[in-house]
């Protein structure tokens, strides 16, 4: 009875504060420029091989190195490939990737911040040490020893990257549920005797929502940049596919030569889509931290 | 204090431990069998077990661990598969060369860091201030491999003023090393100047803001007084602890800027380590990696409290 209550008056309250953040959402300069370039390389993922001049995997060996022109805007890589074309088509991976790794972050971040917040104790403790473990060290070395070990694979990377990102989020999260449950609805659940996981996933879980959709998007920015620097590296997004790293792998050794462009261009698409990635996390994060 | 620091080195201990475990799983567990791992799915069953043997991976996975971390502890880091040389002299030859050029970051980014923080705060919500800060972190976020190619293509290729490679011939001197170590350095400024400048600014806007500093403005002091002596003194304080905790990022960096500079350091170390899948040196290099950012930490722990009388005389917490 009494949640029934507490709900009619708290659901007005939460949708208007709800519209209210999305009317400061689309008055944010920071959130729509990100937003314009995440959508374009969204865009470019989905659909890119439709809007592309030249088959972005067909080698043309008469025209190797070629730099750009009007047949071929970025010029072509070491087997004659179209950069152009290779840049559009070369979102695909990436953004398959970095999101999928942040979800399982995630939610396993989340699952465990709930977890270690509400009970507090020694699972807290060890959940806070685990963290400072995995931060000693930069995420990309973690990774590559993961990566090394499990054998590289878009499979093993997406986990490799969400695994090493699930001790940050839970940490952001428990921090989050520390303040929630002082409230008076936890306390009052408490009373009521109700079951933990009730407690954690229905009643805390949507007061945290905030907090966990900056991190996702915080940890997003993050994630392109390790998948790109592992696909860099070699150990992450595997050939034959078009991706930004892997390319910038193949082709920066002809750089000390003076062929830029092969390089230059899927460099400008890492780096435009991790900016705009931030901009759309620092937006938000404006908005749900006021 | 005493009981301060005794706590930080506690904790510190527990955490390279915790690194051991997350480690070792990794490089024991992860990979099944481990001989197989290294000499790929075709290799001769004999080899494979023979080279487990050599590892020691043939071994309960418990004792393994405890030979491992025991040989840790005295520095024993095992021999490295593809250089046949112990790790960790491997690795000790190696972070020489990588504390030159992050002694070269350094040396260039903490003062612009602060200057640039400094000059935000100065004129903030003023358009200087959101240049620093959104350029700052826009550089930020752009990964290391890209400001490195940037940085190559516009001083390299177009400019042609600065080498390309960070390995000076054998035998230069100071300067021509220097010269080399420029263009690398630059990509990692690149990277580490956004966080140090926001620390500072948001350092200086509180320190600005307090009751102190109207105060010694309100007393009569000139203004560059009351900033040297006052605010400075205070905004200052965080950005050491930041400066530290950078050390992380600048070792991360470097795996990819010494293998595009091809500069034999710790991080090109551990990149043909895990491209050769030489477990013992990747094993040993991350816990390395862990030792040095976790000293760097403590450091700035005792700098941040020789500093900060708060923390010198105050509580343990």
């Amino acid at each position: 009875m009494a949640t029934a209550i507490d709900e009619l008056v708290a659901l007005p309250a939460r949708q208007v504060a709800r519209r209210e953040r999305l009317r400061l959402l689309w008055r944010s300069p920071t959130f729509l420029v990100g937003l314009v370039v995440v959508a374009f390389w969204v865009l470019c993922a989905l659909v890119g091989r439709l809007l592309v001049p030249h088959d972005p995997y067909l080698p043309d060996l008469l025209s190797r190195l070629k730099p750009p022109s009007a047949a071929h805007w970025f010029g072509t890589d070491d087997i004659g490939r179209d950069v152009f074309s290779r840049v559009i088509v070369g979102a695909r991976g990436i953004l398959t990737v970095a999101p999928l790794a942040t979800l399982l972050g995630t939610v396993a971040g989340t699952s465990i911040g709930l977890v270690a917040g509400y009970f507090r104790g020694i699972v807290d403790e060890v959940l806070m040490r685990v963290v400072d473990a995995f931060l000693a060290v930069p995420v990309v070395i973690t990774g590559m020893l993961g990566l090394v070990a499990l054998g590289p694979s878009t499979a093993t990377l997406i986990l490799v990257i969400g695994f090493v990102f699930t001790p940050l989020i839970a940490r952001t999260v428990r921090a989050a549920v520390l303040a929630e449950r002082e409230m008076e609805y936890v306390q009052a659940g408490r009373l009521r005797k109700e079951n933990a996981l009730y407690m954690m996933f229905v009643e805390i879980l949507p007061n945290v929502l905030g907090p966990v959709l900056v991190e996702f998007t915080v940890r997003l920015g993050y994630a392109i940049f390790a998948t790109a620097t592992l696909s860099f590296l070699g150990f992450g997004i595997q050939p034959p596919a078009a991706d930004w790293g892997l390319n910038l792998h193949d082709q920066y050794i002809y750089l000390t030569g003076g062929l830029w462009w092969p390089v230059l261009f899927p460099a400008l698409a890492i780096a435009t889509l991790v900016v705009g990635v931030n901009l759309l996390a620092d937006g938000l994060a404006q908005v749900y931290e006021r | 204090m005493g009981r301060f620091l005794l706590r930080r080195f506690g904790l510190a201990l527990v955490t390279l431990w915790l690194l051991s475990i997350i480690v070792f799983v990794a490089a024991h567990v992860f990979p099944g069998d481990v001989g197989r791992r290294i000499l790929g799915p075709f290799a001769d069953p004999a080899a494979v077990a023979s080279l487990n043997h050599q590892l020691g991976t043939d071994q309960p996975i418990l004792s393994q661990y405890w030979s491992w971390l025991s040989g840790a502890v005295t520095g024993h880091l095992g021999t490295s598969l593809n250089y046949r040389d112990s790790v960790a002299s491997l690795l000790g030859r190696a972070i020489g060369n990588s504390a030159k050029l992050g002694v070269v970051a350094f040396v260039l980014v903490v003062p612009l860091g602060i200057l640039g923080g400094i000059v935000a705060a100065l004129n903030r919500d003023r358009f200087l201030d959101r240049f620093i800060t959104v350029a700052g972190l826009s550089a930020a976020v752009i990964p290391e491999f890209v400001w490195a190619i940037v940085v190559i293509i516009l001083f390299g290729v177009v400019l042609r003023v600065l080498p390309v490679t960070a390995q000076a011939p054998e035998g230069s001197g100071v300067l021509t090393q220097l010269e080399y170590l420029i263009l690398p350095a630059i990509a990692l400024v690149l990277v580490l100047f956004g966080y140090i400048a926001r620390i500072t600014r948001a350092g200086m806007i509180e320190a600005l803001d307090a009751d102190y500093t109207r105060t010694a403005v309100l007393k009569g002091l000139s203004w560059a007084t009351v900033i040297r002596r006052h605010v400075l003194r205070n905004a200052l304080l965080p950005t050491v602890a930041v400066v530290a905790s950078q050390t992380g990022y600048l070792i991360g960096g470097l795996v990819v800027i010494e293998l595009i500079f091809n500069y034999p350091g710790i991080g090109y170390l551990l990149f043909t380590a895990a491209q050769k899948k030489d477990f013992p040196l990747l094993q040993g290099g991350v816990m390395f990696v862990g030792l040095v950012y976790l000293t760097a930490t403590l450091l700035a722990d005792i700098a941040y409290s020789l500093l900060n009388p708060r923390i010198r005389y105050g509580s343990a917490e």
